[in-house]
């Protein structure tokens, strides 16, 4: 914790958890997919389903899929931002076993056809927690730049990425791993203490196995 | 960051730092940044809070209905004169109310430390800058204090409703006020954490009861009296008056009685004003 998160964020109100951190969901989801996102099936739990209208949750998330920060003032608009951007999207209860109050399961596919799952809880604050990708369980509130692989769960995957973070002189602030079934899907997700060039993306892209990589970048993010 | 507002003052000491400047310096430590870079930052929140202000419509309602355009009529009242709190106090509560309901209608601002509790902080400093002829170098300064004072209530306590009832929100909101209020008229570092305690002092035990879950009924009012109340704080301490149980002690009461609270007291929306029955018709209806 910071000063700035004590005055601060800056945000689009009513409700830090059920507004901003919704929003920020979303956000981490858009970026996370690399690309604009066509349809969404956003799945409400808990609290943001028994309060989210009134809150905003819902205009909340869709601003956050299509790229809007929690300081917007188009988040009230969002839905006829999303008519004129082609992003479809629906809403539909989900009953997540043991998650936070303030979750939220996100089915986006993007305009290449690519699909992405997320689970995504709002902890407070503005702060949230992305705790699912592609039905697999993760960890990480994206507040570092953050490296995601999706690969094939077989030798050598890690040391390939360990040596290209190497190469390019980043430290790796810490190293998730979690896989469906042994040699099935796994996800990687690594939080760097700087920013990972593109071309090291790039050529990770190239590796065999490796058939996913996003990320999230807070350059960007403040930029 | 420090879990003690004791510790703060005497670290402070130590160092031979002005309070603000201490608090600086662990930001410019913990996030590793430039003075400069934490300086323009808070700046920017403060260029927010006078925008929020300024850009007030008393035409917007919230999604409920239930909030609006009560900014627009104590500024009506100011204007005639008629405020039985006089003119700088009815400012006050007029940007308080102003900032709660541009909260709710989804308008910007600085969550501080709450989105539903924003509009105590620029309530209490927009009308002192404006009284004092304050530069905004200055203000940044009250800032960083209140900053510093919702940090340890942040360690030591709640700054959520949904965990420690609405004086961990307005609560602290008032709090960090006093703090700040007591740091812009130069009082020494004791005045302002017994400035901060005294504020939290009076908020012991608010429950956060809100109609329907929304951050509307009472939470835009609350705004009004967090500000107020760490306007009568910062006035006490800055006159020599200091809180018999150190404000420590006092944080720690916080957390006691939020521990305390039921569920049903802490943003959940079934206790309160919003389990009268008129609460409760509204949350049909909406």
């Amino acid at each position: 914790m910071n000063v700035f998160d004590i005055v601060g964020p800056v945000m689009v109100g009513p409700s830090s958890s059920h507004t901003a951190g919704a929003v920020r969901i979303g956000y981490l989801a858009r970026r996370m997919m690399g690309e604009d996102i066509r349809q969404a099936v956003i799945g409400l739990h808990g609290s943001f389903l028994a309060t989210g209208t009134g809150h905003g949750t819902d205009k909340a998330l869709v601003a956050g899929l299509l790229g809007l920060m929690p300081d917007d003032l188009r988040i009230p608009d969002s839905f006829s931002l999303a008519e004129e951007a082609g992003l479809e999207f629906q809403f539909e209860p989900a009953n997540l076993t043991g998650a936070h109050p303030n979750t939220v399961q996100l089915n986006l596919t993007g305009d290449s056809g690519e699909s992405l799952e997320i689970v995504g809880s709002s902890l407070g604050g503005g702060r949230v927690s992305i705790n699912g990708i592609d039905g697999l369980p993760v960890s990480f509130q994206g507040d570092f730049p953050t490296l995601v692989v999706h690969n094939e769960d077989k030798p050598g995957q890690v040391r390939d990425t360990a040596a290209m973070l190497s190469d390019y002189h980043v430290n790796i602030a810490a190293l998730q791993l979690s896989r469906d079934v042994r040699g099935g899907y796994a996800v990687m997700v690594v939080e760097c203490d700087q920013e990972i060039p593109v071309n090291g993306r790039e050529w990770l892209k190239q590796r065999d196995g490796i058939w996913k990589v996003t990320y999230l970048s807070l350059e960007e993010e403040h930029g | 960051m420090v879990k003690s507002l004791d510790k703060m003052v005497k670290l402070a000491q130590v160092n031979h730092l002005p309070l603000w400047e201490m608090i600086l310096e662990d930001d410019i430590a913990e996030r590793q940044v430039t003075r400069e870079d934490s300086l323009e930052k808070m700046l920017g929140m403060y260029q927010v809070m006078k925008e929020a202000n300024r850009d007030y419509n008393g035409d917007l309602r919230s999604a409920s209905g239930l909030v609006g355009n009560d900014g627009e009529k104590l500024q009506q009242a100011r204007g005639r004169g008629e405020m039985l709190c006089g003119d700088f106090m009815g400012r006050v509560m007029e940007i308080a109310v102003k900032m709660g309901e541009s909260n709710a209608c989804m308008r910007r601002v600085v969550a501080a430390p709450t989105a539903g509790a924003s509009g105590v902080l620029p309530a209490v400093f927009l009308p002192m800058q404006d009284r004092f002829g304050l530069s905004d170098e200055k203000m940044l300064e009250a800032l960083y204090v209140a900053g510093g004072v919702g940090e340890v209530i942040a360690n030591r306590a709640f700054i959520s409703g949904a965990l420690g009832g609405c004086q961990s929100e307005i609560g602290s909101a008032s709090a960090m006020a006093a703090a700040g209020a007591v740091a812009l008229r130069d009082g020494d570092p004791e005045e302002v954490i017994h400035a901060a305690a005294m504020a939290l002092k009076n908020l012991i035990g608010l429950v956060c009861d809100p109609v329907g879950g929304l951050v509307e009924v009472p939470c835009v009012k609350r705004n009004v009296i967090g500000a107020v109340n760490a306007l009568a704080a910062a006035d006490m301490a800055l006159a020599g008056i200091r809180s018999q149980i150190p404000p420590d002690e006092v944080i720690d009461v916080i957390r006691d009685v939020g521990e305390r609270m039921p569920a049903a007291l802490r943003e959940t929306g079934e206790g309160g004003l919003a389990a009268t029955p008129t609460g409760q018709e509204i949350q049909r209806r909406i």
